[in-house]
């Protein structure tokens, strides 16, 4: 087994969902820049929804992101350039774009149970010459061995590795233990794994599943990611550096931009307060949470009510359009009269 | 040219492709007043759909569009609902035998119809394409509020459940999105459009929803927007029932939002799959409106009319 690992920083990716996806290009080129020089082997940048994911439903890019990527390339040393592509969302065209800009890496995203719709675009993007990962998200919702069907898919679509996903932040560590071990024994690529801290255990579950053979590992610096952040690629680096799995992490380096480079551009910190606590405890879809907030002020409803209903009609991402409809319904539920 | 018997009830046409779609399409026809169905034809000898078009009392081919064009008398329209990849080539055949070809693929061949938006332009077409069951579900409301407010960008977001996405659309998915998105533009009238397809696997299944995001130009009266789409939901109404509004249309400033949900009949398909239930509708609708124009000796293509008869 390779057990090199392979750390992917998200933050300028899934943070976008924190910042609305109002990045800018000096934004992206100066943390980029410095999570190079970190040694992180990957960096992210796409719309927090992937590839062409500017949009209503998921909000408007600030800056289109093909500008962000070609500005990323321009500063990125060794660290490869990634992008995300959900398939339903983003194209083959929108994936030819960003390879043309010099993306070398591809992480094609689906719902955990519907691996198949990612065969046109795992194979077009090993077309291009790209590494290519599956993402299975939501991966709390269906049993390991469900699971592990899956990516066995993803595998032999010509996937070099299949990520866990844990898109809610739902999963505990023998939850995310289970799964990355079904898949090592599933599959012949690499397994990787993306957490979200919304229960407090992101770094805990990402540990586990380097222990059961994950290798390509994502983390966001200073956890800047949607729900409670993801696994901070700082703690993550002084863990593995505690273990003797440093990938050849700069630890200082990684805490010096987490505490003076990421807090002025991510606003508000990474916490766990009661909305995206509610997240992890009702298994929701982590960039739903900004999206509720909205809808509470909108339609004055608690955040934490939206996103239980959601849970309950069994969302999966991308259905960031239901929040208005739930919040609309529990408004009108709690004021009849009203509109 | 037409020969001296009388006008003939009904308009003869057949069925391609004798999966889940053909044989909820074959459902919906048999009731029809103005087509006749004469056959279905499949790959598959041993296909399901092929064995509910024998109990019909249908002619049932596995030998594909061959099938159909060694029927004598030829019929006058086929309903395809096989694969974008098999159209193409169907659509040259049917073509040269002077066939009108209705198309449910995402081939695209032919120009895009959408009944309730501009099947009286496109009438007399040999060839017409139901652009895809989101655009059929979408564009209408797009074209209403272009009706009274010029739309600037139109977006939309079809959530269907897993259990209805046959594997045509899972390979193709890109398919879906971009031919919607032209669609949008097209026949909605948006100066720019995208689509966005969401899966979701909830058991039991959802029921097909959309959203439909729309900016209009500045200014525009939002009543007469509404009462718009009020009456394009009607229109539609008539040929899919199961289509209705989840709220009233949501406004903010120059921008409006439209949930709808479609309820499938459940003729042959679970009606959860109002999905491919719309697309079956709308061919009808379509099948129907060509054949009455037909009936009606407007139409100059018979085929099978002329020499033979």
């Amino acid at each position: 087994m390779n057990s090199e690992l392979r750390i992917c920083d998200v933050s300028l990716r899934d943070g976008s969902h924190v910042v609305r996806h109002q990045f800018t290009v000096d934004q992206v080129v100066s943390i980029a820049r410095a999570l190079d020089e970190a040694g992180v082997s990957m960096v992210e940048v796409s719309h927090g929804d992937g590839l062409g994911g500017s949009s209503l439903q998921y909000g408007l890019s600030r800056t289109d992101e093909l500008e962000l990527i070609g500005a990323a390339r321009s500063v990125l040393k060794r660290a490869k350039l990634t992008v995300l592509l959900l398939p339903g969302i983003g194209t083959r065209e929108d994936l030819k774009a960003a390879r043309d800009l010099g993306a070398e890496v591809v992480r094609i995203a689906t719902h955990c149970t519907e691996a198949d719709i990612a065969e046109q675009h795992i194979g077009f993007a090993r077309d291009l010459g790209m590494e290519v990962a599956g993402f299975l998200m939501m991966a709390h919702m269906i049993a390991p061995a469900e699971l592990a069907a899956q990516a066995r898919l993803m595998d032999r679509y010509g996937a070099h590795a299949v990520y866990v996903t844990d898109s809610a932040g739902a999963l505990t560590v023998d939850g995310a233990r289970e799964r990355v071990r079904a898949i090592r024994e599933a599959v012949r690529c690499e397994v990787g794994f993306h957490g979200h801290n919304n229960l407090s255990l992101a770094v805990a579950n990402t540990l586990a599943a380097i222990e059961e053979g994950a290798t390509w590992i994502d983390g966001a610096v200073r956890g800047f990611g949607a729900g409670a952040g993801n696994t901070a690629t700082e703690v993550l680096a002084a863990v593995l550096d505690r273990i003797g799995r440093n990938p050849g992490l700069d630890v200082f380096r990684l805490m010096d931009i987490a505490e003076e480079m990421v807090p002025p551009v991510m606003g508000k910190p990474a916490v766990i307060d009661r909305a995206s606590l509610t997240l992890g405890y009702c298994g929701v879809y982590s960039s739903f949470l900004r999206h509720a907030e909205k809808a509470s002020d909108r339609f004055g409803v608690d955040a934490r009510e939206i996103l239980v209903e959601v849970g309950r009609r069994n969302a999966v991402g991308g259905q960031e359009d239901m929040i208005i409809e739930v919040a609309l319904e529990l408004s009108r539920r709690r004021s009849p009269a009203a509109g | 040219m037409a020969s001296d018997e009388r006008p003939r009830p009904r308009i003869r046409c057949a069925i391609l492709g004798s999966g889940n779609i053909g044989t909820d399409l074959m459902a919906k026809l048999m009731r029809s007043r103005v087509l006749e169905v004469q056959a279905m034809a499949g790959i598959e000898a041993a296909s399901p759909g092929l064995a509910r078009a024998r109990e019909a009392g249908i002619v049932a081919s596995a030998r594909g569009i061959d099938g159909l064009l060694e029927l004598n008398p030829l019929p006058e329209i086929v309903f395809d609902a096989t694969s974008a990849h098999a159209h193409r080539v169907h659509a040259r055949r049917l073509g040269d035998a002077g066939i009108v070809a209705i198309d449910l693929t995402p081939a695209a061949v032919g120009d895009y119809v959408v009944p309730a938006v501009n099947l009286h332009e496109r009438i007399g077409a040999s060839n017409l394409n139901l652009v895809t069951c989101g655009g059929q579900a979408t564009i209408p409301i797009v074209a209403a509020v272009n009706r009274v407010a010029a739309v600037e960008y139109a977006e939309i977001v079809a959530t269907i459940a897993s259990a209805s996405a046959g594997p045509g659309t899972r390979q193709n998915i890109d398919e879906f999105t971009q031919t919607t998105a032209r669609g949008l533009e097209r026949l909605g009238g948006a100066k720019r459009g995208k689509a966005i397809i969401v899966l979701n696997p909830a058991e039991p299944p959802i029921m097909m929803r959309d959203t439909i995001y729309i900016s209009f130009e500045p200014g525009a009266s939002h009543e007469e927007i509404a009462a718009s789409i009020g009456r394009m939901v009607r229109e539609i109404q008539r040929y899919v029932p199961g289509y209705r509004l989840r709220t009233e249309p949501l406004f903010d400033e120059d921008r409006v939002t439209v949930m709808i949900e479609v309820e499938g009949a459940g003729d042959f398909l679970p009606r959860y799959s109002g999905n491919l239930d719309i697309m079956t509708a709308a061919a009808v609708r379509v099948g129907e409106e060509i054949a009455r124009n037909m009936l009606s000796g407007l139409s100059p293509a018979r085929p099978g009319a002329g020499g033979s008869a």
